[in-house]
């Protein structure tokens, strides 16, 4: 019962979280968009004293349940490694604990964090581990199937569904989430939570805790007979069933092993054991938790590929080439991160911002310092004023939630004008796209010569007023570079 | 895909359909075919003639060679007519009585003479009146001029052409600087001595002093036929009665364009489609213009660029034989076209002349999405429109799939190349910004 229980935790943590990555709507945020805000290490950096101390009640009072419910990385493992068992019974081992590599792995990661920026920190932190993995790997499937749906709904007259681009946003991310997902998932399969127990940061801070925690599976000596079926099937490789000691700081209180026990001498209560197991009856029937989860994302997985985005140029139509991003020499955060240090040092990179943003404007940074950190770039679109998506999002207070009244009045970056590729004085055309479309006012157009009135009208920008939102740069007919770009301040301002 | 590529293809597979259900055997029409309406007439086309024009005995429904269903070019970017169903379309047209088909050397991006030569080829020369015409927009120099004119035999694989047009006068200026300065005029007039070309004249889009100027010609260069556009609507609400005064005065034949401007008289608000439909409920919205536009005497033909199978069967239906209106119908469709102007739609056809926008606009997309949106009540005045959020969705979510982002309004620049092509005077710059101000307050929720 307890172990039914957690499975249906997990499973309505996991989908929820997933969902998080995948849903480019923004709606499931409302209802979901807490799950992200309660992982521990978004918390920590978010400063979010009580979501922290929450979990580290809930770890003092049931051990290591945050790793096997709350966790997504940790539960996409328990998926691995119920497929490792499926393929070979029995297959784990009593290992013991390898102390030196667990607060190795956690002391550099701290110093990653110090340091600001760190990559080391963004690669092994579960949570953006299991973010990028879902943004990269599954968001793509999810987009097509909406596609398809899309589609179909085009043709039955209806508004329901709208489509959505699939682009790869960055190469490098995306290599480095189909890495993760790949060891990991082999990790998994073969040895359960390997990861967890040896490299996982908060693994091993929760583990501080559930070493004392006051609830915990604890052996019967005078039931067990020593068979060891519950070594053999714990993914921590925490049971010494020859001892019969179980290692807390590993566990990950999965409740498996209650359940295996032919002799029920494994039961969860609160120390010193004792001899008649007190299980309270759970009202929590269902066995299909797992099995219907496993369905969904099969399904997803199905509709994928139904159509694959079209994007021919009429013969009547002009080519329109593609934008190139302009060499900024400070790059641009969103509206709400305060500055560029502050979200260096609170982006885990966990991407749930790029997969909210609708505009296409934040991708993960290739810059080493930054990697995977996203940075707004407005090739796809520009940062829309009613938009405010991001910050809503964010769960590591890297992007500070931020009014849509806020937004418009933050300025991130400047407008510069490269007076090189200006259209007006390139081949004559009137233009003014950039200052039509500035929502501050900040572009007016002038008479290019002084004294001239009926010279070409080039844009000027008023720094002043500029907010950096990137319409003008986004909007500009010039191609492939604009006449008119954003750069970055380091410090965001109230204009 | 979008909107109009998915249009194109059902278009296709519609017309290779029907086509497969026809053939070009039209004494077996098949059950399909018969059903509630009956068979698709054969032989009750109405053919028009005048003694100015000789023999020439021409079916009321012309044949619009402007908007031929076009492919995905198998070979990558941009599209291709596609030719089967030309054939198919051209043969079908024939077999039920239509004998006139204009078309012009710029139209579906250049492709339109060729492809109508290649369908026409395969009947009898002296079974078809072919109408091209001196499209010479871009330049207009004698040696450019000749070219044009010289490619458009080999295009249309014939040695003489039966009608031929000064493509697109306003008035006198137009005409010395395209055709008179040039000495195009006064060659075309010898190549109609010689015989190569049949009947000599020109097509309209103006005011009516520009055409009364364009009237006064008469006299040196003998207008054979005028094409103008002319509808229920532009009949009260712009020139055309005042044009066609003047074909009567003059006793010239007039040739129909735009008679449904576009598709615009079909595709209407549901309370006027009403109106038609109760009026007569067996005939189609479509049908009601055709009629109007057949009716009057000094009308040799009415042209219609029919892209789908359906639409030339409606049509020909219609005029097989034309009934002509009574003054109590025409009565009824003046009042009709008042409310019709009502509605704020923006006057495009959707003919594509403003094509391509140098940065890549899809301008007539763009134009036809908001029409769409008007006549289906999708266009909020404020947020407190009862039913704004469904308006909204539908008016943004069908902007997407019907123009792709790069195309749409917010990046027209207002360089304003496109509206000197614009037949119908649309000032496209000035309504590209008001739908992008438009979609704007809707995105931002500020309407």
């Amino acid at each position: 019962m307890l172990r039914k229980t957690r499975i249906i935790l997990a499973a309505i943590f996991f989908v929820g979280i997933t969902l998080l990555f995948l849903d480019f709507t923004g709606t499931l945020h409302t209802w979901f968009g807490w799950m992200a805000k309660v992982q521990f290490l978004p918390a920590i950096l978010a400063l979010n004293v009580g979501v922290v101390g929450v979990l580290a009640l809930l770890t003092f009072l049931f051990g290591r349940l945050y790793c096997s419910v709350i966790c997504p990385l940790g539960v996409m493992q328990d998926l691995f490694a119920w497929l490792g068992k499926k393929a070979k019974k029995n297959r784990y081992s009593y290992s013991p604990e390898k102390k030196w590599l667990r607060y190795i792995m956690l002391v550099l990661f701290i110093i990653s964090l110090l340091v600001g920026g760190g990559v080391l920190a963004k690669l092994i932190a579960p949570y953006s581990a299991y973010g990028r993995i879902a943004n990269n790997l599954l968001a793509p499937l999810w987009q097509w199937g909406n596609n398809g749906l899309a589609y179909l709904a085009e043709r039955a007259d209806s508004y329901a569904f709208y489509e959505t681009e699939v682009w790869i946003k960055s190469g490098i991310t995306f290599g480095i989430a189909v890495a993760t997902l790949l060891i990991i998932s082999i990790l998994a399969w073969r040895n359960g939570r390997t990861y967890c127990n040896t490299i996982c940061p908060v693994g091993t801070v929760l583990g501080f805790v559930s070493r004392f925690s006051w609830l915990k599976p604890v052996i019967d000596t005078s039931k067990c007979n020593g068979c060891g079926l519950c070594a053999r099937n714990c993914k921590a490789a925490c049971i010494n069933s020859k001892e019969h000691s179980i290692d807390y700081s590993r566990c990950v209180a999965c409740m498996d092993c209650i359940g295996n026990c032919k002799k029920g001498a494994i039961s969860y209560v609160h120390r010193p054991a004792k001899a008649s197991s007190t299980e309270e009856p759970q009202t929590q029937p269902v066995d299909t938790s797992r099995r219907s989860f496993l369905t969904t994302t099969a399904v997803v997985a199905a509709t994928t590929a139904i159509k694959a985005q079209e994007k021919k140029v009429d013969g009547g139509l002009a080519v329109i080439e593609d934008k190139v991003a302009p060499e900024r020499q400070t790059h641009l955060v969103p509206p709400g991160a305060l500055s560029a240090r502050n979200f260096a040092q609170h982006c885990t990179a966990c991407q749930l911002c790029v997969s909210a943003c609708p505009n296409g404007v934040l991708t993960p940074s290739t810059s080493l310092t930054r990697l995977m950190q996203p940075e707004m770039t407005y090739e796809r679109g520009y940062c829309r004023p009613e938009c405010t998506k991001c910050s809503d999002v964010c769960p590591t207070g890297a992007i500070r939630p931020i009014t849509r009244e806020d937004k418009s009045s933050t300025q991130i970056g400047h407008a510069v004008w490269i007076k090189k590729n200006c259209i007006p004085l390139t081949n004559g055309d009137s233009c003014g796209n950039c200052a039509r479309h500035c929502p501050t006012g900040a572009i007016q157009m002038v008479p290019s010569e002084e004294g001239n009135r009926r010279s070409p009208r080039i844009p000027v920008i008023n720094v002043e007023r500029c907010i950096g939102c990137g319409a003008c740069e986004h909007l500009c007919p010039a191609r492939p570079f604009s006449a008119i770009y954003v750069e970055g301040h380091e410090r965001h301002k109230e204009v | 895909m979008d909107r109009r590529d998915f249009l194109k293809i059902v278009g296709i597979s519609t017309a290779t359909g029907a086509a497969t259900l026809y053939g070009c055997k039209p004494k077996t029409e098949t059950a399909a075919a018969s059903g509630e309406l009956g068979p698709v007439p054969t032989d009750k086309m109405t053919y028009r003639s005048y003694p100015s024009l000789g023999d020439d005995k021409v079916s009321i429904l012309g044949y619009g060679c402007m908007r031929w269903p076009t492919i995905p070019n198998p070979e990558g970017r941009g599209e291709i007519i596609d030719q089967d169903a030309v054939n198919e379309l051209v043969d079908y047209a024939l077999a039920h009585g239509v004998n006139y088909f204009d078309t012009s050397p710029v139209y579906v991006q250049g492709w339109s003479e060729k492809s109508t030569g290649i369908a026409l080829k395969r009947h009898p020369r002296e079974s078809y009146y072919i109408a091209t015409k001196l499209s010479n927009f871009s330049n207009a120099s004698r040696e450019n001029s000749m070219a044009m004119y010289r490619h458009s035999f080999e295009e249309l694989q014939v040695d003489y052409i039966d009608y031929y047009l000064l493509h697109s006068v306003g008035n006198g200026r137009t005409l010395k600087q395209r055709y008179i300065d040039n000495g195009m005029m006064d060659f075309l007039m010898e190549e109609r001595k010689a015989g190569r070309i049949r009947r000599l004249g020109f097509s309209f889009h103006g005011s009516q002093e520009g055409f009364d100027e364009m009237l006064s010609y008469h006299d040196q260069y003998h207008w054979d036929f005028v094409q103008i556009q002319l509808n229920y609507v532009d009949w009260n609400e712009s020139n055309a009665k005042g044009l066609y005064e003047s074909l009567e005065k003059y006793q010239i034949p007039g040739i129909i364009m735009e008679p449904l401007l576009g598709g615009r008289l079909s595709k209407l608000p549901d309370h006027i489609v009403g109106r038609l439909k109760q009026k007569s409920p067996e005939s189609s919205v479509a049908s009601w213009a055709f009629r109007f536009a057949g009716t009057p005497k000094m009308i040799l033909t009415v042209l219609s660029g029919m892209t789908y199978m359906e639409h030339l069967q409606d049509n020909i239906r219609t005029y097989s034989p034309l009934v002509p209106l009574t003054e109590e119908e025409k009565e009824f469709l003046y009042e009709t076209g008042r409310l019709i102007k009502q509605y704020p739609t923006i006057p495009c056809n959707d003919c594509k002349y403003c094509m391509p926008c140098p940065y890549g606009i899809d301008i007539p997309a763009i134009l036809v999405h908001y029409n769409k949106c008007v006549n289906e009540g999708n266009i909020p005045e404020s947020q407190q429109d009862e039913n704004y959020r469904k308006a909204r969705q539908a008016f943004l979510v069908g902007y997407d799939r019907s123009v792709p982002k790069l195309r749409q309004a917010n990046h027209c620049i207002g360089c304003n190349q496109c509206s000197k092509n614009c037949p119908q005077r649309i000032n496209i710059p000035r309504q590209l910004h008001r739908i992008d101000d438009f979609v704007e307050k809707l995105k931002q929720n500020i309407l």
